[in-house]
């Protein structure tokens, strides 16, 4: 009995079908189950090992090995503040010391109500708006303390849903051709129909 | 003074809808994958071996004499590397979220220039925007025929995915890279044996290159090889795209042209960096990604060139430029980018998985007041069991160049600011009263 | 020699077993200088063997013999010439290439190492007093040899919680484990289940089952063997001794029939640890968990320890005389009531050679019964398996097709599953015939599935010369496509089935043997030149059959009536008429009355025997049933005497395994109580019965069978204990001093390889 859903796991079979080895599509099936629950739960990697031929095990182990990929429950939101060098340079420490107080946890927790989770990254290729953050890998920046808080609040109102989906949700554009007929494996059968903006994670 | 050299990679990414298909082919989108097919694979390699274009994801190795290297067999694959993650580096991003379709059509013209019949376009996780432009792109180039079978009516067929990274500094090299579109943990391949030119993915023989490499080509497809190595200078040709960053007035992306500018003109330019912050005095700068080893004030002059600067003892790297002033504590900086690397250290081979951490606490320590001074040379040793004689270009000790970059930000900070190291010592805590 | 035994049709010689250095230079050897000095080294040999061959131990971590280099720990790194001159590289993982310079202790090589062992430390806890690796420990070993003076490490060590306990005989001590991945590349690359990986990132990683699934694997031990710290522990060994009290004897393992060589490691007077030996033709180091562990059973507290005897009140204990008396008396009475099955002697898989041997020769000769079994109805024919052309595990692993008739390899034969698993990724084809997929089923060339009780239709469709057809339900182009298999792998010229091995054994008890062997029967006949395994399970199974504890066969393969006159000569008496019944025969007899006396070797039918009816029948019926064990079984429970013997590690002798490799038991602890050796038992019985079995110590019984068993010609005492002994003698030796001198001597033990073994070479 499969963990992803009816629509996740036809997804996930047009992935594998995308690689020349099926093994290759571990990666995106993570994210594709973290699309559906927000983390990777046990249930989710055994049916990724299922689909790409390797023990859970070794999708746990190779899942763990990635930053975005969340072995553990997250909040609902993740809130990644970039503390390396150029935005270290402009505050980034101190806005991550506010970030932790107007949330009320510290980095690597979640909040109570599974809403928030705390995450001090490494540069997210957004040194021109340091200090930058990330929301569900979604970028904000330059952000001080009052940029911060507004962009809580709207993220609470639901104001940003659309911008910013749920964690988990990665890239909502879903490939709509299939492989070349010559190389096409079983199950590669094409178009894949995107669901404009349906929470389709990669 | 800048050249007023037109922009190449960065024409479109000021339009409002720069990343739609519409404006790109508005804006003479795909002539340059159209005009490679009406010539032969050979001729496209020509162009760019004459255009001398050079790496930009940080070795900056010349893209042709790569895809000379491609070893024939029956199956070959193109990977373009776009996981961007090195500190301080952001033109990729910009690249794939603002004119996705470029990256998509520099990636097509060098399959076909290769012959390749398989491309993966390796995107940074992180990037959600730039993933979902990208995917869009390709969808689009597939409903175009520029993608698929007998694209344009070529005969030629070849297919891409975008693929996405899941957030590791590591795999951004090459091998690691490769091992983790396998699906596997991204540990780097030893090499020799294992260059992808030879041994790549799945074991056949795969070129890799940067994204930003890759948006070159439409242009010089159009434009030819020489218009590109008319600019520039000797082996530096063309422009590239700079990353600015840290205590400038105007942090940002320039996109260049090799050479010819200096590093004064980033930083300074009124219509560049715009010069320090706050008119405060500049006290180091790191020349292209925090691999690098930093360059002082006598420095700037410069020119932004791959051999001039290599010379001096640095590199340009993936073209970031990260400014320091008199306010930034040197022993902080370097402490903060060695933190980065015992944080990406992919941990299979012990000196950078072990070595990485001991450096980033005795860093940690000094910074915060509990240094000794026999912890100098202990730092530079650790060092030198990481990269034997600490020079650059590094020799290794480590399997991969994450580990030999390493000691970069500690020694430059060590040999340039050796005093202010001594002054944490002193005084017990950070002269410049620095928080956590 | 007087008779020809029925197994001596196909002798010829085997495949070298591989270890040890080659004599003189090869054609084909590549030249480097090592250090200065030049050596010739083997074609892409890796750096540091080719160094260990010449004498130049580098330090190491990752590497072990038996793996893939991964080239991570970077402790091997020597200089080495390149074209852009000399640079660090890892000796486990680069190849030799012609004219290639290493430096391996130079000032830069030497500070390469050092930093690596400094970095090594960095993180490692210093609990090595209270570590069970202490003593033995290769990190300490090598931070001695080729680590830095003092440490310069004042920060604060990486913290994890203490052992965590990742399957249920593996613990797993996080802070201690140096990421050389020799567990997880054994799980993945050797075991073939990656039930343990790698997990997370940088000084984070750690060894990691999944979180919902323990590592419980039959191959488990291996990876606390090979862990070079004392990161994996087990349950079985964790602060049991250290390592300077133990005492050790290099034995073999007889839990199953591959006979895998092992160290048998005791202190205080109990075994403590079984630790497998690198024998290049049989295990090659490894071993499974029942071997590993099994000698917890030797020293548990349910041991018989004393002769039993049946009063009114039930079994009571009484003094070995007394016991012997009533055997005596029943044997007697049982002669005097005559019939050809008047005694029944059931068992003997578990017993050495030389126990075998002595039972055998006492049913022949004083029993005068020749109603001897030493397999339980779960085995096929003695004559069958001894007549067939044997294989080594060698011819198996090197064969070109290897077809697979038996139950679930891994699970009754687990080390040669590896060596087939080997194999298989090495390029041999695997045809896996059963009717249910086994663990070999993945890396088969061909799977046929079978209907159950027609395997036999399934060979005749293999070899048959008909034109394609469906058999026992396996398509015919699957059919098609194995005999394709078996022809290439004769190529022209050579006899049918050359290149072919057959893993013969029962592929399920709930049928009886004969399908299986007339499978065999018709794979002999239409493939002269395939060669045969057996994969007959119980630990000396085939050295019992081959001591003739087998219906209608005696000592050195061969028949009874083949070997009547050699045999009574030898023994100076004549010999039962005709072949006595199996076991099923036996038990039948028992039941229906006729059947006397039934003694049971080590066997408990009631358990094992398949029709259990049956066995409950036969034991009731019986009027005396004697039973020799070391522990207590629902047979014995039953039985009117018990008689205490002496087991694994408690007593000299030697043991015959599938490939009829025969290899020396080493005793390492003494017997509980008064258990003598079986063989000692079946002395006295002879003794009380007036009779001699002319052999009265250890040395006159194992000359005796080198006299008397025609296969066991030149395997003398002298021969086993030798250098040439080392990794056992497959009989029968073709020529006793060609065979013996040439076979090449072990690899020295890496203490690297198999921390934990201090060299054998002088043990035993
Ligand atoms: C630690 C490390 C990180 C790297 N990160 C990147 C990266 O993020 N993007 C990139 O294009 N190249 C990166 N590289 C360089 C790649 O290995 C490779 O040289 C490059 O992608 C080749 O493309 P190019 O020839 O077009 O520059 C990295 C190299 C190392 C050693
Ligand atoms: S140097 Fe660092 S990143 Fe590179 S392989 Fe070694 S541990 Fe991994
Ligand atoms: S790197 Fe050679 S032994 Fe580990």
């Amino acid at each position: 009995m499969a963990h992803l859903s009816e629509e996740n796991l036809a997804r996930a079979r047009r992935l594998v079908a995308v690689y020349p080895e099926r093994r290759s599509a571990l990666i995106p099936l993570c994210h594709l189950a973290q699309g559906q629950d927000g983390w990777l739960t046990p249930e989710a990697m055994e049916d990724i090992a299922g689909l790409t031929g390797v023990t859970p095990a070794e999708v746990h182990g190779t899942a763990s090995f990635y930053d975005m990929l969340h072995t553990e429950p997250v909040g609902r939101h993740v809130v990644a503040v970039c503390t390396n060098i150029a935005c270290m340079l402009d505050g980034a420490y101190e806005l991550l010391e506010h970030v932790e107080e107007r949330l009320g946890v510290g980095v690597g927790q979640t909040s109570a109500d599974g809403e928030w989770t705390v995450e001090e990254a490494e540069c997210l290729a957004g040194c021109d708006a340091a200090p930058c953050v990330q929301v569900n890998h979604r970028f904000f920046g330059p952000l001080d303390a009052d940029g911060f808080d507004r962009l809580v609040e709207d993220l609470a109102s639901g104001a940003l849903s659309s911008d910013v989906p749920r964690h988990g949700v990665l890239c909502r554009v879903e490939r709509t051709v299939g492989l070349l007929a010559h190389q096409a494996g079983p199950g590669a059968a094409g178009p894949g129909a995107a669901a404009p903006g349906a929470e389709a994670s990669q | 003074m800048i050249t007023g050299a037109a922009p190449i990679v960065t024409r479109r990414v000021g339009l409002e809808d720069s990343f739609t298909l519409e404006r790109y082919l508005e804006t003479g989108g795909y002539d340059g994958l159209r005009a490679a097919l009406a010539t032969s694979p050979e001729a496209v390699r020509e162009q760019v071996d004459k255009a001398s274009l050079l790496g930009r994801g940080g070795a900056g190795f010349p893209a042709g004499r790569k895809w000379s290297m491609l070893r024939a067999a029956e199956t070959t694959y193109l990977v373009v590397n776009g996981d961007e993650s090195e500190p301080a580096t952001f033109k990729d991003h910009l690249l794939v979220e603002r004119d996705p379709h470029q990256v998509v059509e520099g990636t097509i013209i060098a399959a076909y220039a290769l012959q390749v019949r398989q491309a993966f376009i390796f995107c940074r996780g992180e990037f959600a925007l730039g993933l979902e432009r990208l995917q869009q792109a390709c969808n689009d180039a597939y409903e175009i025929g520029a993608l698929g079978d007998s694209i344009f009516g070529s005969g030629f067929s070849v297919d891409l995915v975008v693929h996405p990274g899941a957030g590791a500094y590591i795999c951004g090299e090459e091998t690691a890279l490769l091992e983790s579109l396998e699906g596997k943990r991204g540990f780097p391949r030893i090499k020799p044996p294992y260059f992808p030119a030879a041994i790549g993915l799945y074991g056949a023989p795969t070129v890799v290159n940067n994204i930003e490499t890759v948006s070159n080509l439409p242009w010089i497809v159009e434009h030819g090889g020489e218009a590109f190595s008319a600019l520039g200078h000797g082996t530096s040709t063309g422009t590239r795209l700079f990353a600015l960053s840290g205590r400038v007035a105007r942090p940002g992306w320039y996109e260049l042209e090799m050479s010819k500018t200096t590093f004064r003109d980033v930083i300074f330019d009124p219509s560049l960096g715009g010069g320090i912050r706050g008119g405060a005095e500049l006290k180091a700068f790191i020349p292209g990604g925090v691999s690098a080893p930093w360059f002082g004030p006598d420095h700037l002059d410069l020119g932004l060139d791959q051999d001039a600067v290599g010379a001096a003892g640095s590199m340009l790297g993936s073209g970031s430029i990260v400014v320091m002033d008199e306010s930034t504590c040197a022993v902080r900086a370097a402490w903060r980018i060695t933190r980065f690397f015992s944080r990406e250290s992919c941990g299979q081979c012990t000196p950078c998985r072990e070595g990485s951490g001991w450096l980033e606490k005795i860093m940690a320590r000094i910074e915060g007041g509990q240094g000794r001074e026999a912890d100098l040379d202990l730092l530079m040793d650790a060092c030198d069991n990481i990269a034997p004689g600490v020079s650059w270009p590094p020799q290794q000790t480590t399997i991969c160049v994450l580990g030999s970059s390493i000691p970069s930000s500690i020694a430059s900070a060590i040999r340039m600011f050796r005093d202010e190291f001594l002054l944490h010592v002193k005084d017990g805590a950070c002269p410049f009263g620095a928080s956590r | 020699m007087p008779v020809r035994g029925v197994a001596m049709t196909d002798v010829t010689s085997r495949p070298g077993s591989g270890g040890g250095g080659g004599g003189g230079e090869a054609p084909d050897a590549v030249h480097v200088t090592i250090d200065g000095r030049a050596v010739a080294a083997r074609p892409r040999e890796l750096l540091i063997e080719a160094a260990e061959r010449a004498g130049v131990y580098i330090p190491r971590f990752c590497y072990h013999p038996r793996m893939e280099p991964v080239g991570m720990c970077r402790m091997c790194l020597v200089e080495v010439s390149g074209p852009r001159g000399f640079s660090l590289q890892p000796a486990c993982y680069l190849r030799v290439s012609e004219g290639q310079e290493i430096v391996t202790a130079s000032a830069k090589a030497r500070k390469a190492q050092e930093g690596v062992l400094e970095f090594l430390l960095v993180n490692h806890p210093l609990d090595c007093p209270v570590c069970d690796k202490g003593g033995e420990c290769p990190l300490q070993d090598q931070a001695l040899s080729h680590g830095p003076g003092e440490s310069r490490f004042v920060e604060e060590k990486r913290h994890w919680a203490k052992p965590i306990e990742i399957g249920p005989l593996v613990y797993l001590d996080r802070e201690r484990c140096i990421q050389c991945a020799r567990c997880t590349r054994f799980a993945d690359e050797i075991a073939g289940e990656a039930l343990i990986d790698f997990a997370f990132r940088g000084a984070s990683i750690e060894v990691a089952p999944f979180p919902t699934r323990p590592f419980s694997s039959v191959f488990s031990g291996n990876t606390i063997q090979i862990c070079p710290v004392g990161a994996l522990t087990a349950p079985a060994y964790r602060f049991k001794s250290r390592p300077w009290d133990l005492e050790q004897v290099e034995t073999t393992c007889t839990t199953c029939s591959v006979g895998c060589r092992v160290v048998a490691q005791s202190s205080a007077g109990s075994l403590v640890r079984y630790l497998g030996v690198d024998v290049d033709p049989v295990n090659q180091s490894w071993l499974c968990d029942r071997g590993r562990y099994g000698f917890e059973a030797v020293g548990s507290p349910d041991r018989l320890t004393e002769p039993l005897v049946r009063r009114q009140s039930g079994l009571e204990s009484a003094r070995w005389h007394d016991a012997i008396g009533e055997v005596a008396a029943g044997v007697r009475q049982a002669l005097a009531a005559g019939g050809a099955v008047a005694i029944g002697v059931v068992g003997g898989a578990r017993l050495a050679n030389e126990d075998a041997y002595a039972w055998s020769k006492l049913a022949r000769t004083v029993l005068r019964t020749d109603a001897v079994d030493a397999q339980l109805g779960d085995g096929l024919p003695a004559p069958l398996v001894l007549g067939l052309p044997r294989a080594t595990i060698d011819d198996a692993a090197s064969a070109k097709v290897v077809i697979v008739i038996s139950g679930d390899v891994r699970e009754e034969l687990p080390v040669l599953y590896l060596r087939l698993r080997a194999a298989a990724k090495a390029g041999t084809a695997l045809v896996e015939c059963s009717p249910v997929p086994t663990a070999l089923a993945e890396l088969a060339a061909a799977r046929l599935t079978y209907r159950p009780g027609e395997v036999a239709e399934l060979a005749e469709a293999l070899v048959g010369g008909d034109g394609a057809r469906e058999a026992a339900g396996v398509p015919a182009a699957e059919i098609m496509a194995v005999r394709a298999l078996i022809a290439a792998a004769a190529g022209d010229g050579a006899p049918a089935g050359s290149g072919v091995v057959v893993v013969l054994g029962r592929p399920s008890l709930s049928e009886s043997d004969a399908p299986a062997s007339r499978a065999a029967s018709v794979l002999h006949a239409a493939l002269p030149g395939a060669r045969f395994l057996p994969a007959l399970r119980r630990g000396n199974v085939l050295g019992a059959l081959d001591m003739g504890l087998a219906p209608g066969m005696l000592p050195g393969r061969v028949t009874l009536e083949d070997a009547r006159s050699w045999f009574s000569e030898a023994w100076g008496t004549d010999l039962p008429e005709s072949a006595g019944p199996d076991t099923a025969g036996i038990l039948a007899a028992a039941a229906s009355g006729e059947c006397k006396m039934l003694v049971l070797l080590g066997a408990d039918p009631l358990a094992d025997f398949p029709d259990a009816e049956l066995a409950r029948a036969a034991l009731a019926g019986v009027p005396l049933l004697v039973s020799l064990g070391t522990h207590p079984d629902a047979s014995s429970r039953v039985a009117h005497v018990v008689l205490p013997v002496a087991g694994d590690a408690e007593r000299a002798g030697s043991t015959t395994n599938i490939e009829g490799r025969v290899s020396r038991l080493a005793p390492k602890v003494v017997a509980p109580g008064v258990a003598w050796p079986a063989w000692t038992v079946a002395v006295e019985l002879a003794r009380r019965l007036g009779a001699d079995l002319g052999f009265d110590n250890l040395e006159a019984l194992s000359a005796e069978v080198e006299r008397v068993a025609p296969a066991y010609r030149g395997l003398s005492a002298d021969a086993l204990t030798g250098p040439a002994g080392r990794d056992g003698i497959v009989a029968p030796v073709d020529s006793v001093a060609v065979s013996i001198g040439t076979r090449a001597a072990r690899r020295p033990i890496d203490p690297m390889a198999t921390p934990g073994i201090a060299s054998v070479e002088e043990q035993g």
